[in-house]
């Protein structure tokens, strides 16, 4: 423990070090979030015509409004959880040998990353925190009355480990990069279904039983159902509870799984490549 | 204490044989054939505190890999080494605190950011005091000359620059060893003059001990007084510079200045003319022959003026480069 709290400055150095960076690309961000939100306009569309045409007021236990504040919400969920190119950055790093840095210097690869990323989600946040705040005026119709303070700091939580899970979840993914030369296409189908599995798609109560049991007891529903589903008040009290120590277990086991794949995949590196 | 000493490295690679076409492909993928490549083999030496050692030997020699194995990136297949007092494949933090390796086609520092970021990174990274880093910026900076640059985004600066900031950034924690891989590859002259103009001042003023590999003689002539040369994982020689000529080289070059407007007939009895302009000609001889010729020569001509040079270090090296692949060539 001691151990880490001596190394927490140098990592909170990086951190600041590659804000400073990614704030370089801020106009990026920008127009990243407008456009992202482009494919979300027609999905609404689309929500708006199966209520319209189910002549039902209610489809999988989710009200109209309900399921439009939900496919808004599941973006906040992503803008935690997605970890856009990080397997495939630890895969080339592997793949053309730019690791050995981490294995040349006093510092350890997925502590660097985790501040790296941690930075690039903070710009990203603070970035967009305006349109996002501007579209949700414009929507604020579709949403329930603003949660309560417990379920709030349930939300913030469920997202912080949201990020968390994707995190080591993808940067698990990553390490396949010690066994195999190419994870593209690995990479594009675990994202595939990734975007079923996670709820991003539709919430996965949709689904016919015992499907929707099933999705809902793998971790994948952190990533964009779970938080989006405390946002909205359909979990509360134990269930909350239980659903967040769930989550913490899940993150627990995903840096478990990284940090064994990094050591495996070290030990084959350093016997045969580099 | 030596500051490296490797007993018997050697590297075995398990390489997998890839079939041709696509057939080949798809029954590579059923029954893969490997085959074992002995990158190092047997590889010996000692260097001692403040050495500048420089490494030889053509592509895929076994340099790099042997650099690979002393920093730690790889185990060997047998053999130990010691670095620093380490053994470097466990990479005990504090080992990794003491040297530094600089790779001329890797980038350490980050792209879009000025190198003076990059180098306050590297001081959380190594955990330095601000005024040992501070003092220890001031004297790089000045030393290569970059001193208003390191506010510069990294992306905008030329490559003999970015090189002296790689440079900084990984002198920054005062490394007692420092192992280059090719620093000065793709530079132009007068880069590669200054780089290594300051590496041989910082070792004078540092003591630090260098390990080098480069395709460049005029590095190596500027820095090291002792080579190791290396082909197809084999240690050849280990020694002075100079040796290498004694050794190796078996002709010098005798240059000759005739009476008269032109060079005299016959010439070519005595060895390969190699060149002839106007009354002076040079003459490649054998190392052994050179008295006899010489004798001969002033016998029979009228000899104005005479030298006998060995030649270019670069052309005995790229014999014995030539020599040992002719040697591991199959049969």
């Amino acid at each position: 423990m001691s151990a880490v709290l001596v190394a927490l400055p140098k990592y909170l150095k990086i951190y600041r070090v590659s804000l400073t960076e990614r704030l370089v690309y801020r106009a990026d961000f920008f127009l990243g979030t407008i456009l992202r939100f482009l494919p979300t306009v027609t999905t609404i569309l689309l929500w708006e015509a199966i209520y319209e045409g189910s002549k039902k007021d209610e489809l999988g236990g989710f009200k109209r409004d309900e399921m439009i504040a939900y496919l808004l919400l599941v973006h906040v969920s992503r803008m935690f959880s997605s970890m856009p190119g990080l397997a495939y950055g630890i895969a080339r790093d592997v793949r053309d040998g730019s690791l050995k840095k981490y294995l040349l210097q006093p510092i350890d690869m997925i502590a660097y990353l985790v501040a790296y990323r941690g930075a690039h989600k903070t710009a990203y946040i603070a970035t967009t925190a305006l349109p996002y705040a501007l579209l949700f005026f414009l929507f604020r119709a579709y949403f329930p009355p603003f949660p309560d303070a417990l379920t709030l700091t349930g939300y913030v939580v469920s997202l912080l480990l949201a990020f968390l899970i994707g995190f080591f979840f993808e940067a698990s993914l990553g390490m396949m990069g010690f066994w195999f030369l190419e994870v593209t296409s690995l990479l594009y189908i675990v994202g595939a279904i990734n975007f079923f599995v996670s709820g991003q798609m539709l919430p996965p109560d949709f689904v016919p039983k015992p499907w929707s049991d099933v999705l809902k007891a793998l971790p994948f529903k952190y990533l964009a159902y779970f938080p989006a589903m405390v946002f909205l008040g359909k979990v509360r009290g134990w269930d909350l509870v239980y659903g967040l120590v769930a989550e913490v277990a899940w993150a627990a086991c995903f840096i478990v799984l990284a940090r064994l794949l990094y050591r495996w995949g070290l030990r084959r590196y350093s016997a045969y490549g580099g | 204490m030596p500051i490296i000493e490797a007993v018997g490295l050697t590297k075995t690679y398990r390489v997998a044989q890839k079939k041709e076409g696509f057939l080949g492909a798809l029954r590579g993928l059923v029954r893969r054939q490997y085959k074992e490549v002995r990158a190092v083999e047997d590889v010996s030496f000692a260097i001692e505190p403040g050495e500048m050692v420089a490494f030889l030997g053509p592509n895929g020699a076994g340099k790099t890999t042997t650099l690979k194995m002393l920093s730690g990136l790889i185990y060997p297949t047998r053999g130990e080494a010691r670095v620093l007092d380490f053994v470097p494949w466990e990479r005990a933090d504090a080992f990794r605190r003491r040297f530094a390796l600089v790779m001329g086609q890797k980038n350490q520092l980050w792209w879009d950011l000025p190198a003076a970021d990059s180098f306050q990174l590297h001081r959380e990274i190594y955990s330095l005091p601000l005024d040992q880093f501070n003092q220890t910026v001031g004297e790089l900076t000045e030393m290569f000359g970059v001193g208003d640059l390191t506010r510069q985004p990294v992306r905008e600066l030329s490559l003999g620059e970015r090189m002296k900031m790689e440079l900084i950034a990984a002198l920054l924690h005062r490394p007692q060893l420092l192992l280059l891989d090719e620093p000065t590859i793709g530079l132009d002259v007068v880069a590669q003059v200054t780089i290594t103009k300051c590496l041989k001042e910082y070792n004078a003023h540092r003591g630090v001990t260098m390990l080098l590999t480069s395709h460049y003689m005029r590095d190596v002539e500027a820095l090291c007084k002792r080579v190791l040369v290396i082909t197809h994982g084999h240690l050849i020689y280990d020694g002075a510079l100079s040796g290498i000529t004694e050794q190796f080289g078996r002709t010098k070059l005798v240059k000759l200045q005739f009476l008269g407007e032109t060079t005299p007939e016959g010439l070519d009895e005595y060895g390969e003319v190699t060149e002839r302009v106007g009354p002076a000609a040079s003459l490649k001889v054998d190392r052994a022959r050179v008295p006899e010729v010489l004798g001969a020569i002033l016998e029979r001509y009228t000899v104005v003026d005479m030298s006998v040079q060995d030649p270019p270090l670069d052309q005995v090296i790229a014999h014995v480069f030539q020599e040992a692949a002719k040697q591991m060539a199959p049969v």
